[in-house]
């Protein structure tokens, strides 16, 4: 405001140091930037072609025998069918129970200290490392379960399904009561207003709306199950059964427990078939949060807001 | 305190801004009838909390098939009484009142009145335009749904009654099918109406229902109200004194959750009996 005539609009010596420093951090940015993600390409490369030239028609149709390796007609198609049958119970354990807890934590339970130190030991569950949930499967799930409605004392798919849920239950609830507090409470208030019951008010606009996002945290909920080795391990799923059958009660080897157990192997043929299991692994967790993102936004568009 | 009449075009306090007493609308007489009261709010008290009391010894009439305006400065608990008289209070933990509403002679927080029911027949609505959703059609359908089993035909038709009592038919009646919330500010706040409208209200609360919208908005709103009345009882808040002014035919002032007056618009806004009120109509504090 010196008076001197037209403002100049150049950059003076305090600005030239000003931008010095923010290329300098720019390119700080940009290197860490860089080095996770050339490190998360090479790892992904490196497992795709570890993996896929081992992934022939036997690797699919196949199932796993110690003397097959040798042959090598060994395959994943037992341990595929293991994950499929562990990760179905679990969400049809898991999916009602979390969701209903949410819902009644976030839609009917009164405000209260009790609910207060409930919801927040539900977030903290979350945080639990999975190994704490092996051994409670193991205790509650095997030997409970054996020695009061005498089941086999043994992992079986059901106490495996029941590990799982039990570890995933805190991401449902959470991710339940995360999806419904985004509906505006106008649009409660409209429903109530017009004389709608609580459950109809649900039912009728906060379900609808809030189904994405509800949707969305089961995907990542069965995504986090699918990714889970530890527990499986510590309730004892086997290595390999010599008659695969499949049932709540029976057992066998999943795909990431067989992974686990062939990496370990030392015999060619085993990593392979381990670096194989591990790609089909990769792509169901990434196939499973695409599904995540696709299913979020498509009926987020279809709802008129 | 009969009506004045004559030269009373509001110049009888000094540096009053009074809004142009020609301007308002009542034509009540001072003492209501017991015959006239829809809604008879005895001894009220609120509490949001063990030691959160919002409204104190509330006693208000509101005259059936007119407009009783609520006015006073922000946080008085207008919103909060307005709420009462539908029992959307409930719906927040921890509350609790004590005294009665009667509406057309039934205690509203009776034994056997079940706040659901009620709120069919005490329709409200709010500040912000809320519609649902979904579509027009859909929106003013929802609460006929609710209530009545109806066959298409019927519901077309009440859908198109509802959306016509708002002065919105002719608006929207190409676009039914189209999401509500295409529709501008002014005409959601007509399709809310227009839901309420639809399950036939005995009441009709509106909080502030014109905040939101530009003067022809409001004035659509305004006339609007002025046409309903003959059908519903009107309670409105409103922090637009000539708002108040303009549509109503009594006036409540609250002020710190007490009522401080009420009585024909006319005489709250040319003689209100107390110096409070004055002080408020004339804007010289709120
Ligand atoms: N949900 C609530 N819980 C606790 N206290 C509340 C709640 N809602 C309102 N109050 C309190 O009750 C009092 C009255 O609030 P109310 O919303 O009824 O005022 P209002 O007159 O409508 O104000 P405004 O004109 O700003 O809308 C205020 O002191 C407010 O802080
Ligand atoms: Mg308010």
């Amino acid at each position: 405001m010196s008076g001197d005539g037209a403002l100049l609009f150049t950059a003076d010596a305090d600005l030239h140091r000003r931008r010095r420093t923010e290329r300098r951090w720019k390119a700080v940015l940009l290197v860490g930037a860089s080095f996770s993600i050339v490190g998360l390409a090479v790892l992904i490369v490196r497992m795709l072609a570890d993996g896929v030239p081992h992934m022939n028609l036997d690797f699919w149709s196949e199932s796993y025998s110690p003397s097959g390796i040798r042959g090598r007609t060994a395959g994943i198609f037992d341990a595929l069918v293991s994950s499929i049958l562990v990760l179905g119970m679990t969400m049809v354990i898991a999916v009602p129970v979390g969701t209903a807890a949410g819902i009644y934590l976030y839609e009917y339970a009164h405000k209260s200290r009790l609910t207060d130190w409930i919801r927040a030991t539900v977030s903290n569950l979350a945080g639990v490392p999975s190994v704490v949930y092996g051994l409670l499967g193991l205790a509650i799930f095997v030997r409970l379960f054996a020695d009061t409605f005498g089941m086999p004392r043994q992992g079986t798919y059901l106490a495996a399904a029941l590990t799982l849920a039990v570890l995933i239950l805190p991401i449902l609830i959470v991710a339940t009561e995360e999806a419904l507090k985004t509906v505006p409470a106008t649009v409660r208030h409209a429903s109530l207003g017009l004389g709608a019951t609580k459950w109809q008010t649900i039912r009728h606009h906060v379900l609808p709306y809030a189904l994405p996002g509800i949707l969305t945290g089961q995907i990542l909920a069965l995504s986090r199950a699918a990714g889970e080795t530890a527990p499986l391990l510590i309730i004892g799923l086997p290595t390999y059964q010599v008659f695969q059958t499949y049932g709540p009660l029976a057992t066998g080897t999943p795909l990431q427990v067989r992974a686990y157990y062939l990496a370990s192997d030392a015999r060619q043929e085993a990593i392979d078939l381990a670096a194989g299991a591990i790609v089909v692994l990769l792509l169901a967790t990434l196939a499973l949060n695409l599904l995540a993102i696709f299913l979020r936004d498509r009926l987020q568009n279809r709802i008129r807001w | 305190m009969s009506t004045t009449t004559g030269s009373s075009d509001g110049a009888t306090a000094p540096g009053a801004r009074r809004p142009p007493t020609a301007a308002i609308h009542s034509t009540e007489p001072l003492p209501l009838q017991p015959e006239e009261v829809a809604i008879h709010i005895q001894d009220l008290q609120f509490y949001y909390d063990q030691d959160a009391q919002a409204l104190w010894d509330i006693d208000l009439e509101c005259p059936r098939h007119r407009i009783t305006a609520l006015i006073g400065p922000s946080g008085c608990g207008k919103s909060t009484l307005l709420r009462c008289l539908n029992r959307m209070n409930e719906l927040i933990d921890g509350t609790r009142y004590e005294g009665h509403i009667f509406l057309e002679g039934t205690d509203l927080y009776g034994t056997e009145v079940d706040p659901v029911a009620l709120r069919r027949h005490v329709g409200m609505v709010f500040q912000k335009p809320n519609p649902f959703p979904k579509s027009v059609y859909e929106n003013v359908a929802y609460g006929l749904r609710l209530h009545q089993k109806l066959t298409k035909k019927e519901l077309d038709e009440r859908v198109q009654w509802a959306l016509e009592k708002a002065h919105l038919w002719d608006e929207v009646k190409d676009r039914l099918d189209d999401a509500a919330t295409g529709l501008s500010g002014g005409q959601q706040q007509r399709l809310c109406i227009a839901r309420a409208l639809a399950v036939e209200p005995k009441v009709l609360l509106m909080d502030e229902p014109c905040s939101a919208l530009d003067p022809v908005a409001t004035q659509k709103i305004e006339d609007l109200m002025l046409e309903l009345k003959k059908d519903v009882t009107i309670v409105i808040v409103t922090h637009s004194m000539s708002q108040a002014a303009r549509v109503s035919d009594r006036t409540a002032f609250l002020y710190k959750g007490k009522l401080i007056e009420a009585g024909p618009t006319r005489q709250i806004f040319e003689a209100p009996r107390e110096d409070l009120t004055e002080q408020y109509i004339t804007g010289r504090f709120g």
